[in-house]
């Protein structure tokens, strides 16, 4: 997995409460059985005027020019700004994969939906939760500045803006540590293979249904 | 000692070890997969030259690209128009293949919606923890089972080590006491409920779905409440074991038999909440005063019963909300304090893993018996939910019903829900579905999806627009 250490960049707006994963990555490109591509259908159906398909080139098609990150402004920005809720419905792993390969690195929301939440940090994508009131303040900055630029260390535990004024973020332990170190959770769940094969034996005895009913003919 | 809830004891059964950091290992029972979420995991096993640890505990079967019309469905994978998902499709035979696993592909007649099938061929029993690739995987909950849906990368986790690492989620009890009135079904419950607490109401909480109204309940219905606890926050969403529950599993095809039947039984009947068992947060609804719903957004909780009118957002106060509302009507073409039965249906979708079962396809087809889809309706689909449902349909004549009234009757599949196959919403077509998800887009580029029951799916054929359908 790639690791998170630290990073300095533009944010953008996505300034909207509960956006859906139909909206960060649309089904029709769900069709890819590869992890990669998905940058230029990042929020496809608000970002282009037209309705887009899978594997077309994309650097023909009408841009949204009301769409922040159409704006020259927002070019490069690897921070997202984000409302409530963010990355709710489906369990599709192509709506980080979409905002990684665009070049988002991190997001800032007050709040988001598990399942999102969850596969962002097994992309090194981190989902940053900062306060309702904070999230405000750094969208009226952003809004104001052009160029604004957040620097975010994860070792910390810090978003500090541009004026030098830094928020602390809480992140569970075990994903920090993955993160930081760009850990192989399968390996690492791996190495306590004996405990899962204790679980094994003695769940058989218990309750042997649950074992070797479901095998092709 | 405190006592516990249902899912503290699913939980506990399942726990291979708890870690110093918070994290805790979880062992898996079973793992249902599908064509779009699994291509990449199965790559990801091959780079590091990992096996599926327990390959006699996954399920396969495509389900989100199949196409449902008879005639393209004739001549199997071969025969997917789409060339891209018919990739998608063979990469998922063939990764079965490959490592052994057991898949019900696309003409087999176990064929279905992931959701539909666990269930239904008993591979998802009670007190299993149960995962897959797609977040209304809480469906199974129904069971009294821990079901929730997860992302590839735990797809292939799962495989590689039969194990989820995972933490403990908070608990949350939804209580609907009461009877509810004619007409009202499972669907209209749980849109009322998401109404209530909102979309992102259960963020964080393992749901149990307790009180009279789902004592009462089918096994059907309970399944169409616990898949949308996803469209409330929830990743879990389940309902103790009772004697519904051990009579539905009873005879299936990987249920336990004989003595392990017993046995199972025994120790299914603990799969319930302690009397004395703490919830961290409780949501009590009056069941009889639940009516018809109608979503009218573009989020699940964007949901009013059929005799209301459209909100409107000068009446909101939040500046989040009042701009959400506003884009809602300006992307729904629905004016401020509209009445919901003054929106004309384009077309109807009766389907998904929402409401694809036998109960769901007879209600359809008895408001649909004697009547005729109206003419300004475009088109009208059911979409059964699995071979099984379709030939058990079949067999009770209700196709017969429903293609006699102008309902075209299909082959299983996702279909219209999500629009990965050929069934789609024109751009600004309005749709009266059965489905899960009204967001933009969902049905296709531009489309307007209403969520509702099937039984109000049906009336608003026959209507061309949304009506009770107390008053049909």
């Amino acid at each position: 997995m790639k690791s998170f250490t630290q990073l300095k960049g533009i944010a953008a707006p996505m300034d909207r409460a509960n956006v859906d994963t139909d909206m960060i990555i649309p089904k029709n490109f769900l069709k890819s059985i590869k992890r990669t591509g998905f940058g230029k259908n990042l929020f496809d159906e608000i970002r282009y005027l037209d309705e887009g398909i899978p594997d077309q080139d994309c650097s023909g098609r009408p841009l949204n020019q009301e769409f922040p990150l159409n704006f020259p402004r927002y070019q490069g920005a690897k921070v997202l700004l984000a409302r409530e809720n963010f990355g709710c419905g489906s369990s599709r792993e192509h709506a980080p994969w979409a905002l990684d390969d665009y070049g988002f690195r991190a997001i800032i929301a007050p709040s988001y939906a598990d399942i999102f939440y969850n596969n962002s940090f097994k992309n090194g994508l981190l989902p940053i939760i900062l306060s309702a009131e904070t999230v405000d303040q750094l969208f009226n900055e952003m809004y104001a500045t052009e160029g604004y630029e957040l620097a975010i260390d994860l070792e910390a535990q810090t978003v500090t803006t541009p004026s030098g004024e830094s928020f602390q973020f809480d992140i569970d332990e075990f994903r920090k540590h993955c993160l930081l170190n760009g850990l192989d959770d399968i390996a690492l769940t791996l190495r306590e293979a004996d405990a899962i094969r204790a679980y094994e034996e003695r769940r058989k005895q218990e309750a042997p249904w649950l074992f070797g009913a479901v095998v092709p003919e | 000692m405190v006592g516990k809830t249902l899912y503290d004891k699913l939980w506990d059964a399942h726990l291979v070890k708890q870690r110093d950091d918070g994290s805790a290992l979880i062992y898996i029972d079973r793992h249902i997969i599908h064509e779009v979420t699994t291509p990449q995991a199965f790559e990801g096993l091959r780079m590091a030259g990992r096996k599926p640890w327990r390959v006699d505990s996954i399920l396969a079967t495509p389900d989100h690209n199949v196409p449902t019309t008879v005639k393209e469905r004739a001549s199997g994978v071969e025969g997917i128009e789409d060339p891209v998902s018919k990739i998608q499709v063979k990469t998922l035979d063939d990764n079965c293949d490959e490592f052994g696993i057991l898949e019900f592909k696309i003409n087999d007649k176990r064929q279905g919606i992931v959701h539909v099938i666990g269930p239904e061929t008993g591979a998802c029993l009670p007190g299993m923890t149960i995962v897959c690739g797609d977040s209304h995987t809480a469906t199974n909950g129904a069971l009294g089972a821990l079901a929730h849906g997860i992302g590839t990368s735990e797809v292939e986790h799962v495989m590689a080590t039969q194990c989820l690492v995972a933490k403990k989620m908070k608990n949350m009890l939804i209580k609907v006491e009461g009877q509810l009135g004619a007409g009202v079904t499972s669907k209209d419950v749980v849109l009322a409920i998401i109404a209530e607490i909102g979309t992102a109401g259960g963020t964080g909480y393992a749901v149990e779905f307790g009180g009279q109204v789902f004592r009462d309940m089918s096994m059907e219905g309970r399944m169409t409440v616990c898949n949308m606890a996803i469209e409330a926050g929830a990743r879990a969403g389940m309902v103790a074991v009772d004697q519904t529950t051990i009579d539905y599993v009873q005879g299936r095809t990987y249920a336990p038999k004989g003595e392990d039947w017993d046995r199972a039984v025994a120790s299914w009947k603990a799969l319930v909440s302690d009397e004395d068992a703490v919830f961290d947060k409780v949501v009590e609804i009056d069941g009889s005063r639940i009516q018809p719903q109608v979503s009218w957004g573009t989020s699940p909780e964007m949901v009013l019963p059929v005799g209301a009118t459209v909100p409107n957002p000068a009446n909101e106060s939040d500046p989040v909300k009042k701009a959400g509302i506003e884009r809602a009507l300006e992307y729904m073409g629905l004016k401020a304090d509209q009445k919901i039965t003054d929106i004309p249906v384009d077309r109807v979708f009766i389907g998904s893993c929402t409401n694809s079962r036998i109960e769901d396809i007879r209600a359809a087809a008895e408001v649909a018996k004697g009547r005729k889809v109206a003419d300004s309706v475009i088109q009208a689909m059911v979409v059964p939910g699995s071979g099984q449902v379709k030939a058990e349909a079949e067999a009770e004549g209700l196709d017969k019903i429903l293609e006699a009234a102008g309902f075209e009757w299909r082959e299983p599949g996702c279909s219209m829900c999500l629009a990965m196959n050929a069934d789609k919403l024109g751009n600004g077509e309005h749709c009266a579905s059965t489905s899960n998800r009204n967001f933009e887009g969902r049905q296709g580029y531009g489309g307007r999806t209403h969520l509702v029951s099937p039984a109000m799916a049906a009336a608003a054929a026959v209507k061309g627009h949304f009506v009770d359908v107390r008053e049909l």
